[in-house]
């Protein structure tokens, strides 16, 4: 049994969603002498009003969370957005303060982060090595040791006294992980939703991972990609509303966490409170129609189908340059394919204040099944709404082929129109014409 | 959160359970521990701010750091043409260039250390939410850095105080220089407490951001920079000795010129004062920096 690197007891965060909200003096001080008088909080919501109760306006985060984690395991966590696995992270990283509870560490600990973390366009790239090497926790000794590994894993050799801001973007990217990736702290910690956006860092992150779990070093891995949990975790929390609801291996947390996101999809939309976006946009429900406009619950394979999204703008006037984008998701959650209006013609030049967003697929090219989607919305290039699993795109059995028969479900979820013939040897031209 | 960081090649033997751990997080951390131990095994980045702050403020700039000393001489011709000839405001004395130069580089230290320190949280905030370092680092830094542009400044105040000497003005520097370190380090323990504070504050009142740029203008009239003490009408000058400022400037322009009045129970009533303030500062940016995440 190896020691333990990571000891967690009774931990709970919570936060006050009212007083995250208020931002000024005078609103505090309204609410200082509205308690004073013993009148309800004036910043609280009318929801709140109504329903009352102590849980209203409250969110705890974590909510007595306990766990060991042994030197040198690879620990996931999966969960929906807002299971508090980010904050939990959060925590063990010394961002925020937990409420209650205690965390003893054994060893440093570091984290991998969203790509040029604290760098300064106008410092060259070497002085952004000693700048981003230093605010990750390292001696300037070490970072001198490491640096010619550093260049070159970065191969930015004849940049180097150049500012970064004349770098292009993969150099930037290239500089910024190769300081992260010599850290060698003995407890790394991945989240991968600060890294959302940037698939090289990505894929580099996760080689990185498996590297260093190797290694014999503690790794915490925060992930929505359950391929990966699958592949590189030897042991995985599921996390739910701040608790713990399962601590057993991969495969078991990815079973259990997929069917809590199928539970989820089952909340209507306009109610769910786990998506991301100013609110610009928000989508209100998610349903699929027919060819001719007819809501169906299912879609059928080969058959066309239009997935529609309700939507309803904040304000009263039309919105300008909408993007709609909707990802398909497989049976481990991986992503399948992605409709978007940026790769069809263009985004929506302007959109009324509600109305439905609609997709049309010609014809379904799927296996039956059940398919998550996510969606996601983004006005001006700011995210108005994003829904992970918002729904499903349930698939009966169809005639995709004309043929009457399918391809076994093993061998892939995509169908795809071919056609098939024999051709006999090429015959010698010169005896052709003999 | 009380720390300690073991250096990596020092670091204990593993053992099978408790003790041995390297970092303890709890939910309240000692009031008035700053965890200057763990500052100093971050000293590297201290230093990388510093340099950070110097460096990238001038790049790309034709005269680079010469606008260390462009700006207050500019501003000292401008103070020396309104309020010494046009307005005709008293100087103790003293040459009026030399005056109001003394003025605004001591003044300029403390209210870019005030500035900058008090958006110590919200021009931090991104990196602050990505990774754990001392947050003091930030404020240190400015100090220091701050301090150099003052070094730079005040020897330049030196040239032009030798210059007017042997053109035989009535300057005469004295014994009071020798307290300079004093008065600077009052000056720094007042515009990091002050700007600490608004900082701590600023997480979750914005409004003190806008309050900061035009209270540091209008505090500069205040305080005795473009008039001396000695000016100043009765009923005024009693509400001056609360002005912690007031006595440090005072004293640093009658040490270098001669001029003015050094009083050592101001500058103790001063000092108390500035005590009071870095504690309440101290006492606040502890609190902020464990849950400020929550509230930006």
């Amino acid at each position: 049994m190896s020691a333990i690197a990571i000891r967690i007891e009774n931990l709970s965060k919570h936060y006050r969603l009212g007083q995250i909200g208020g931002g000024t003096l005078r609103e505090d001080l309204h609410r200082w002498w509205a308690g004073v008088r013993g009148q309800p909080d004036p910043a609280s919501t009318v929801d709140d009003a109504l329903v009352g109760g102590p849980s209203d306006g409250e969110l705890w985060a974590l909510s007595d969370v306990s766990l060991d984690v042994r030197q040198g395991e690879v620990l996931g966590i999966v969960g929906r957005n807002g299971a508090g696995k980010s904050t939990l992270l959060k925590v063990l990283s010394r961002i925020t303060a937990p409420t209650s509870g205690v965390v003893k560490i054994r060893g440093r600990v570091g984290s991998l982060l969203e790509v040029g973390t604290g760098f300064h366009p106008e410092l060259t790239g070497r002085e952004n090595i000693y700048l981003n090497g230093a605010i990750l926790g390292m001696r300037r000794a070490e970072i001198d040791r490491r640096m010619d590994e550093i260049v070159d894993f970065a191969g930015v050799q004849r940049f180097l006294e150049t500012p970064v801001k004349r770098y292009s973007s993969g150099m930037y990217v290239r500089l910024a992980f190769a300081v992260a990736a010599h850290l060698e702290p003995e407890i790394l910690i991945v989240d991968e939703v600060l890294a959302v956006g940037d698939a090289q860092f990505q894929k580099k992150c996760i080689g990185k991972m498996s590297e260093v779990g190797k290694g014999g070093r503690t790794v915490l891995f925060v992930s929505h990609n359950m391929p990966a949990v699958i592949k590189l975790c030897t042991r995985c929390l599921v996390m739910r509303d701040g608790r713990i609801t399962l601590d057993g291996t991969a495969e078991q947390a990815v079973e259990r966490y997929l069917g809590d996101v199928d539970e989820s999809a089952t909340v209507p939309l306009h109610s769910r409170r786990d998506r991301t976006g100013n609110g610009a946009i928000r989508f209100t429900s998610f349903g699929l129609q027919n060819a001719a406009a007819v809501p169906v619950a299912r879609a059928r394979t080969g058959a066309p189908v239009v997935l529609a999204l309700r939507y309803e703008s904040s304000g009263q006037s039309a919105c300008r340059n909408v993007h709609v984008a909707i990802a398909v998701r497989g049976h481990f959650d991986e992503h399948l394919f992605h409709l978007s209006t940026g790769s069809e013609k263009h985004d929506f030049d302007e959109v009324g204040a509600s109305g439905t967003f609609c997709c049309e697929l010609p014809f379904v090219a799927l296996q039956p099944g059940r398919y998550p989607i996510d969606i996601f919305c983004a006005v001006n290039g700011v995210t108005a709404d994003w829904v992970r699993h918002a729904g499903m795109l349930e698939v009966d059995a169809g005639d995709f082929f004309g043929s009457g028969r399918m391809p076994p479900v093993e061998q892939g979820p995509f169908l795809v129109h071919h056609r098939w013939r024999c051709e006999a040897p090429e015959v010698d031209d010169g005896v052709a014409q003999a | 959160m009380s720390v300690a960081i073991a250096d990596k090649g020092t670091r204990e033997p593993e053992r099978a359970d408790d003790g041995g751990w390297t970092c303890v997080i709890e939910p309240e951390g000692r009031r008035f521990d700053l965890r200057l131990g763990e500052l100093w095994h971050y000293r590297d980045l201290v230093y990388l701010f510093v340099r950070r702050d110097f460096v990238a403020q001038y790049k790309q700039t034709i005269l680079g750091p010469a606008w260390h000393l462009i700006q207050p001489l500019l501003t000292t011709i401008m103070f020396t043409v309104v309020f010494g000839r046009i307005a005709g405001l008293p100087t103790d004395g003293a040459p009026a260039f030399l005056f109001y130069m003394a003025g605004t580089v001591l003044w300029g230290y403390f209210s870019g250390v005030l500035t900058s320190v008090s958006g110590t949280f919200t021009a931090n905030a991104a990196i602050f939410g990505k990774v754990y370092f001392p947050r003091l680092a930030v404020p240190v830094a400015v100090l220091l850095s701050k301090l150099l542009a003052f070094g730079v400044q005040f020897a330049f105040l030196l040239c032009f105080l030798a210059y007017f000497r042997l053109r035989g003005a009535h300057v005469a520097p004295n014994a009071w220089v020798l307290l300079t370190p004093v008065l600077l380090v009052l000056m720094a323990a007042l515009g990091l407490g002050l700007g600490v504070i608004v900082s701590a504050l600023t997480t979750r009142y914005r409004d003190l951001a806008v309050v900061v740029t035009f209270g540091v203008q209008l505090l500069m009239f205040a305080t005795p920079v473009i008039y001396p003490m000695s000016a100043l009408p009765e009923p005024y000058r009693t509400w001056m000795a609360l002005n912690p400022i007031a006595p440090v400037m005072e004293a640093f322009r009658y040490a270098w010129l001669g001029a003015g009045e050094a009083s050592l129970a101001q500058l103790g009533l001063g000092a108390v004062v500035t005590g009071v303030i870095v504690l309440g500062g101290v006492l606040l940016f502890n609190r902020v920096e464990r849950t400020f995440m929550d509230t930006v």
